[in-house]
C-alpha cells in the first residue's frame, strides 16, 4: 500500500496520480461520446429531410452566409490550435505562455459568437426563421438592400434583383450549377428569373432547414458558450497557478471538450453552408 | 492506505458509514457512494410509492365500464403519471443508481466510485428532474401516455414541458451514472480483481453503464427537440409544418428500447448472485452469462423498430427488425438456462431473496416468451396496442426487474442497514406479491388477445370479468408491499444486528462489517474466486457464516 506521498490534487480513492489521470481522461471520452451522439440525433434528422427532400435544402442553403461561415470556420480552427498550445505550454510548465494561450482561446470563441449573432440577426431581419416564424419578407429585403448593402448577406444579394443583377461571382456559378439536380423550379434559369417573394418558385416547407439550421448551430453555440465557461475557469486556475507539468488533467479535458466543439462545427459548415 | 484497524470481524466495529457523520448537510453533499446509494434508494421507493397510487387508482377506474370514480381526462392523466414516475423515477435509477451505487464499489475492492463528486452530482440532478415532474403533476399532469408521441404531444393543453424537461435532466442523471460505473470498473480494480473475477452483478451493470452511456444523449436531443417544438414550433414533427411524427416515434424508441434493457440487465445481475448463493453451487457457465449481458446490451440498440410495425414502416424495415427482435432472445435464454443448471443438484436454501429469484425466473420467462409473439410481424398486427402488451411490459419491468430488485434490496438489507429482518414475513410478502401479481396481469393477456385496447377509459361489459379480476390482483400486490414496507421499517429500529455474512456469499461485500465502515475496507480484502463456497462455513454464535482460510484464487 502506497502510503508514501499523497499529494492534494489526488482523490483519496486513488492510489496513484497516474490512475486518476486515466481515469479522468477516459471518464471524458465517454462524455464526448455522449456529446456526439446528442447532436446525432439532429445530424439523424437533417440526413432524413435531406434525403426525403432535397429540393429544400439546395433551395434554402442560399440563404445562408458562407463568407461569414467560413470565416467561423477559421476562427475556431485558430482556436484548436491555441488551445492545444494550452495543454503543451500546461504540461511543460510554462505558466505565462498557458495564460496567454487560453486568454486567445476565450478571444475567438467570443469571435464565433459574435459573428454567429450577426448571421442569425440577418436572419431574423429577412424572417428566415423555422416552421411556424418562418415569413420571408423579401420586399423588406430589397429596400433594405438599397439603403444598407453592406449588412445584406451575399446569398441574399446574390438573389436577382429586378433592379441590377449582380455579376455571378464564383459562388453564385457553383449554386447555378448544382440546380438542376434538383426538381424543375430549381433550373438555372429558374433561379435567374425569380422574383424574390414570389412564393411559387419557393419549394414548399422551406422552414424545415431553416428549423435545422437553428437548432444545430443553436445547440452548437451553446455548446460553444459551455466550452468558454469551462476555458474561462481553467484561466481562473491557471493564474492561481494550479497547473504544473505534474498536474495538468483539468486544461488537458477541457481541451479535449474544446475540440469536440470545433470538430462539430467542421461538420456543421459543410452541411448547411456548402451544399450544392 | 492501511488504516490500522483491524477489527476484521467487523460485529464490534463502531464507526460505520451511517453514524460516520451526522446532519442534513453530511448526507446530501455527501462523496460517500454508499449514502449516495442510500438516498437513491430512499427517493426511488418514494417514486414507487407514488407510481403505486397512480396504478392502484387507474385500476379502481377500470373496476366497472364507465365511470367509476374519476372522469376520462383524469384517467389519461393517471396512467401517464403512472408510466412516467414508473419509468423515469423508479425503475431506470433503481437498480443502477440505488443498489448498484451501494454495492459496485465494495463488491469490486475499491474505496469509491471513480468519480464521487459527478457520482453526487447525477444524485441532485435526479432531485432537481423529480421536481421538475412533480411540478407538473401538481399543475395538473400529463395525458400523452409516457412516450411523449408527436403530434398530440405538441397540441394538447397538458404540462408536456415540465414534464419532459423532468426528463430530459433525469437522462443526465442516468449518464453520470453510467459514465462513473464504466471507467470505476476499468480503472478502479484492485490487484487480483480481474475481468473474470469480477461478480456477474458487475458485468450485469457494466453492460447498463454502456447502455445509459450511449442511449440516453438520444432520449436527451429527442425530448429537447419536443421542448422546442412546443415552445417556439420549430415543426420538426409537426405535419403541418412539414414535419415527420413518426421520426419522433423512432428517436424515442431509439432510446427506449435499449432503456427497457437499462431497466433488466442489472436485475439479471442480481439473479446471478442470488441464485449461486442460495445453491450454494459456483455459477454455472460464467463466462457465457458475462458475455450474454453485454450481448444483450449491444442487441438491444438494433431492435427499436418493433414498435412501429404498424406505424407504417416499410416491410422490409419490419422483417429486419423482427428477426433482430428475435435474436434478443438467445443470450436471455443462456442466462436463464444457466441459471437453472446452477441450481440443479445445489443445496437449495428458500431464503426471501432466493424466493425472489425463483419468482424472476418464472415471471421473466413468461414476459420473455410473450415477446417472442409480439416480435412476429402478423402476430403483431393483431396484438398491437392491446392489454397482451401491456400484460408482456409488466412481466418483463414488473415480474422482472422489480421483482429482482426487491430480491436484492432483501438481499443486501442486512448489509445497507446491519440490521436482518423478519424472514417468516420476508417469505409471506413475497408470495403475496407473487400470486397478486400474475392475478393482475395474467388476465391481461387473455383480455388482450381477445381485443381489449390498452389506455381505454371505457370497455364492453364481456371484458368486466377480466377488470374485476385484475383490480383485486393489484389490491393483493398492494397488501404485499405494504407488508413489505412494515418488516422492512420494523426492522431498522427493532430488527436482529445484522452478520458479516448472512447469506453465506463469497464476493467482497461480505468481507467488510454490516453496515460497512467509511472507507469500505479496514484493509485491502483478498480477491478470489466470486462463486467459491467451499470454505465457506456456517457458525450458529454469529449467526452467520465465517471463511476457513483463505479465499480460492
Amino acid at each position: 500500500m502506497s502510503t508514501h506521498e499523497h499529494p492534494d490534487y489526488l482523490g483519496h480513492h486513488f492510489e496513484t496520480p497516474q490512475q486518476q489521470y486515466d481515469s479522468s481522461k477516459l471518464g471524458m471520452w465517454l462524455f464526448l461520446a455522449t456529446e456526439i451522439l446528442l447532436f446525432a440525433g439532429l445530424f439523424c434528422a437533417y440526413s432524413v429531410y435531406r434525403s426525403n427532400h432535397p429540393e429544400i435544402f439546395v433551395y434554402a442553403h442560399q440563404y445562408l452566409d458562407k463568407t461569414l461561415g467560413g470565416i467561423n470556420t477559421l476562427v475556431l480552427i485558430c482556436s484548436s490550435l491555441t488551445m492545444a498550445w494550452a495543454v503543451r505550454s500546461a504540461q511543460t510548465n510554462q505558466r505565462r505562455g498557458l495564460i496567454l494561450l487560453l486568454s486567445m482561446t476565450l478571444l475567438f470563441g467570443c469571435c464565433f459568437l459574435g459573428i454567429k449573432y450577426v448571421e442569425y440577426e440577418q436572419k431574423w431581419k429577412h424572417g428566415l426563421l423555422w416552421g411556424k416564424r418562418f415569413h420571408p419578407h423579401t420586399e423588406e429585403t430589397r429596400s433594405h438592400e438599397k439603403t444598407a448593402p453592406s449588412a445584406v448577406p451575399p446569398a441574399i444579394a446574390s438573389q436577382p434583383a429586378p433592379v441590377a443583377p449582380p455579376p455571378p461571382t464564383g459562388e453564385d456559378r457553383s449554386l447555378i450549377e448544382a440546380a438542376p439536380r434538383g426538381p424543375a423550379g430549381l433550373a438555372a434559369g429558374a433561379i435567374e428569373e425569380r422574383k424574390p417573394g414570389h412564393e411559387g418558385s419557393r419549394p414548399s416547407n422551406v422552414q424545415i432547414f431553416f428549423g435545422i439550421y437553428f437548432l444545430m448551430t443553436g445547440l452548437h453555440g451553446l455548446h460553444v458558450i459551455g466550452g468558454m465557461s469551462v476555458i474561462g475557469w481553467l484561466l481562473v486556475r491557471s493564474v492561481k497557478g494550479h497547473f504544473t507539468s505534474e498536474y495538468f488533467t483539468p486544461v488537458d479535458l477541457g481541451g479535449l471538450y474544446w475540440h469536440l466543439v470545433d470538430l462539430i462545427w467542421i461538420y456543421l459548415f459543410p452541411l448547411l453552408y456548402l451544399i450544392g | 492506505m492501511a488504516s490500522g484497524d483491524m477489527a476484521a470481524s467487523g460485529a464490534g466495529v463502531e464507526d460505520n458509514y451511517l453514524t460516520h457523520s451526522h446532519g442534513f448537510k453530511s448526507w446530501f453533499f455527501t462523496l460517500d457512494h454508499k449514502r449516495i446509494g442510500l438516498m437513491y434508494l430512499v427517493s426511488i421507493l418514494t417514486a414507487f410509492f407514488l407510481g403505486g397510487v397512480f396504478a392502484l387508482l387507474v385500476r379502481t377506474e377500470l373496476l366497472t365500464p364507465g365511470k367509476t370514480i374519476m372522469d376520462a381526462e383524469t384517467y389519461n392523466r393517471m396512467f401517464t403519471l403512472h408510466g412516467a414516475a414508473m419509468i423515469f423515477l423508479f425503475i431506470i435509477p433503481g437498480i443502477p443508481a440505488a443498489l448498484g451505487n451501494f454495492v459496485l464499489p465494495i463488491m469490486l475492492g475499491a474505496k469509491d466510485v471513480a468519480f464521487p463528486r459527478l457520482n453526487l452530482f447525477s444524485y441532485h440532478l435526479y432531485v432537481a428532474g423529480a421536481i421538475f415532474a412533480l411540478a407538473s403533476i401538481a399543475m395538473g399532469g400529463v395525458d400523452t401516455g409516457w412516450t411523449f408521441y408527436t403530434p398530440y404531444s405538441t397540441t394538447t393543453n397538458s404540462h408536456v414541458i415540465a414534464m419532459t424537461l423532468g426528463a430530459f435532466i433525469l437522462g443526465f442523471s442516468s449518464i453520470f451514472t453510467g459514465l462513473n460505473f464504466i471507467v470505476t470498473i476499468h480503472k478502479l480494480r484492485p490487484a487480483g480483481m480481474t475481468w473474470f473475477k469480477m461478480p456477474l452483478f458487475l458485468w450485469a451493470l457494466y453492460g447498463t453503464a454502456i447502455i445509459q452511456v450511449l442511449a440516453t444523449p438520444v432520449l436527451g436531443i429527442t425530448l429537447l427537440l419536443l421542448i422546442v417544438e412546443r415552445a417556439l414550433g420549430v415543426g420538426i414533427f409537426d405535419p403541418a409544418l412539414g414535419g415527420d411524427p413518426v421520426l419522433y416515434q423512432h428517436f424515442f424508441w431509439f432510446y427506449s428500447h435499449p432503456a427497457v434493457y437499462i431497466m433488466i440487465l442489472p436485475g439479471m445481475g442480481i439473479i446471478s448472485e442470488l441464485v449461486s448463493v442460495f445453491s450454494r453451487k459456483h455459477i454455472f457457465g460464467y463466462k457465457f452469462i458475462a458475455y450474454s449481458s453485454i450481448a444483450i446490451a449491444v442487441l438491444g440498440f438494433l431492435v427499436w423498430g418493433h414498435h412501429m410495425f404498424t406505424s407504417g414502416q416499410s416491410a422490409m424495415m419490419n422483417m429486419i427488425f423482427s428477426a433482430l427482435t428475435f435474436s434478443v432472445a438467445i443470450p436471455s435464454a443462456i442466462k436463464v438456462f444457466n441459471w437453472l443448471a446452477t441450481m440443479y443438484k445445489g443445496a437449495i436454501h428458500l431464503d426471501t431473496p432466493m424466493l425472489y429469484a425463483l419468482s424472476f425466473i418464472f415471471l421473466f420467462g413468461i414476459g420473455g416468451l410473450t415477446g417472442l409473439f409480439l416480435g412476429a410481424l402478423a402476430v403483431d398486427v393483431h396484438l398491437h396496442d392491446t392489454y397482451f402488451i401491456v400484460a408482456h411490459f409488466h412481466y418483463t419491468m414488473m415480474g422482472g426487474t422489480v421483482i429482482a430488485f426487491l430480491g436484492g434490496l432483501h438481499y443486501w438489507w442486512p448489509k445497507m442497514f446491519g440490521r436482518m429482518y423478519n424472514e417468516t414475513l420476508g417469505r409471506i410478502a413475497c408470495l403475496i406479491i407473487f400470486v397478486g401479481f400474475n392475478t393482475t396481469f395474467f388476465t391481461q393477456f387473455i383480455m388482450g388477445s381477445h381485443g381489449m385496447p390498452r389506455r381505454y377509459y371505457n370497455y364492453v361489459p364481456q371484458f368486466t370479468p377480466y377488470h374485476r379480476l385484475s383490480t383485486w390482483g393489484s389490491y393483493l400486490m398492494a397488501v404485499g408491499f405494504f407488508l413489505m414496507a412494515g418488516y422492512l421499517l420494523h426492522s431498522l429500529f427493532r430488527g436482529r444486528k445484522a452478520p458479516v455474512n448472512p447469506w453465506g456469499s463469497a464476493t467482497l461485500e461480505w468481507q467488510t462489517s454490516s453496515p460497512p465502515p467509511h472507507d469500505n475496507f479496514p484493509e485491502a480484502p483478498a480477491v478470489g474466486d466470486p462463486y467459491d463456497f467451499s470454505n465457506l462455513e456456517y457458525d450458529p454464535s454469529l449467526p452467520g457464516y465465517r471463511r476457513r482460510g483463505g479465499p480460492k484464487a
